[in-house]
């Protein structure tokens, strides 16, 4: 079956994107990077250090991978314009997570900020992906302004706890059939990937998950088989939910 | 002259363009761009831009992320 992931025009076979952060070693990122299947990376934008004398971090990615600057850290939209405008002077490239945060304890987004920068750096000629909460109107919202996706949490940054709010999710599959929906953040072990898909997401953003779990490479793996078979199931149509037994083997006939 | 350069304060004398701030503090040219006073400045511009007392820059490179 061919089910491309097409993304602002471009065409990915992978339907993982996966983040930089928080491995313990390059050599271990990259390991994870290539058994994850994944063609596109996340990357964050920070100051550099004064007494910097090393190479680029950017030095340590496949450069085939399509490379995703985000605009974390920023707390409203004026500096994650700020951030986004530098990304693309540095990388020459429109594409911006789009991500602005309401407060650092939950890291939940501030959806009314994200919005405002996301008319600004769509009007600039920016690709916005917006991480924003799981809320339908938002998501019309983010799309109205010229999105070419949007990135719903399914629980907050690094949390590993799944998909909180399945409905939401589902709803906002219902609700936007030709939407791209790409859940990112909150997606914790293989399941949780899998569930994620199953409910109709068009693709997975994680980082944590994989950086943080006790093998990276093989983490990395099992989230590209539970995106792809989550993906599988959706497009298979899952059977009906009953409340009661509905028997696989034929009543009649059963000895007495 | 005072820069603010990425949030710390140095006295950069002799110093009259962005090209010649990043010598003057041997930063890294490559992958990185340039705010000055909040507004971006095209690599292609950094020769040709000058610095003030009491400017800020912000030069920013790529680091591991989600």
């Amino acid at each position: 079956m061919s089910d491309k992931f097409v993304l602002a025009g471009k065409e990915f076979t992978s339907r993982l994107i996966i983040g930089t952060g928080k491995y313990r070693s390059h050599e271990e990122m990259k390991a994870a990077h290539i058994a994850s299947g994944a063609e596109m990376v996340t990357v964050a934008v920070n100051r550099v250090p004064l007494d910097r004398k090393s190479e680029s971090f950017l030095d340590h990615l496949n450069p085939a991978m399509q490379i995703l600057p985000n605009t974390a850290g920023c707390y409203d939209a004026d500096h994650a314009i700020r951030t986004a405008r530098l990304a693309r002077e540095a990388l020459e490239t429109e594409w911006i997570k789009l991500e602005v945060i309401g407060d650092p304890i939950t890291l939940l987004p501030d959806n009314e900020q994200t919005l405002e920068a996301a008319k600004v750096l769509v009007a600039e000629g920016f690709i916005v992906l917006p991480y924003f909460t799981d809320d339908l109107i938002m998501a019309k919202k983010l799309l109205d302004a010229g999105c070419p996706a949007v990135m719903p949490l399914a629980a907050p940054i690094g949390s590993g706890m799944g998909v909180q709010n399945p409905s939401n999710l589902r709803i906002m599959r219902e609700q936007l059939p030709d939407a791209t929906i790409i859940v990112d953040a909150g997606v914790g072990v293989p399941s949780d990937a899998a569930i994620a898909m199953e409910l109709g997401a068009d693709a997975i953003l994680m980082n944590t998950a994989i950086a943080e779990a006790g093998d990276a490479s093989a983490m990395a793996t099992a989230m590209n088989l539970a995106v792809q078979a989550g993906r599988l199931g959706y497009l298979s149509g899952r059977m009906p939910r009953r409340l009661y037994a509905s028997a696989s083997s034929p009543i009649a006939g059963a000895i007495k | 002259m005072t820069i603010f350069i990425n949030g710390e304060a140095r006295e950069l004398d002799g110093v009259s363009t962005l090209a010649g701030l990043l010598d003057a503090l041997e930063l890294p040219k490559r992958r990185v761009a340039i705010e000055l006073n909040k507004h971006v400045i095209r690599k292609q511009d950094w020769e040709s831009t000058n610095v003030a007392d009491n400017d800020k820059v912000e030069v920013v490179h790529f680091v591991g992320g989600g």
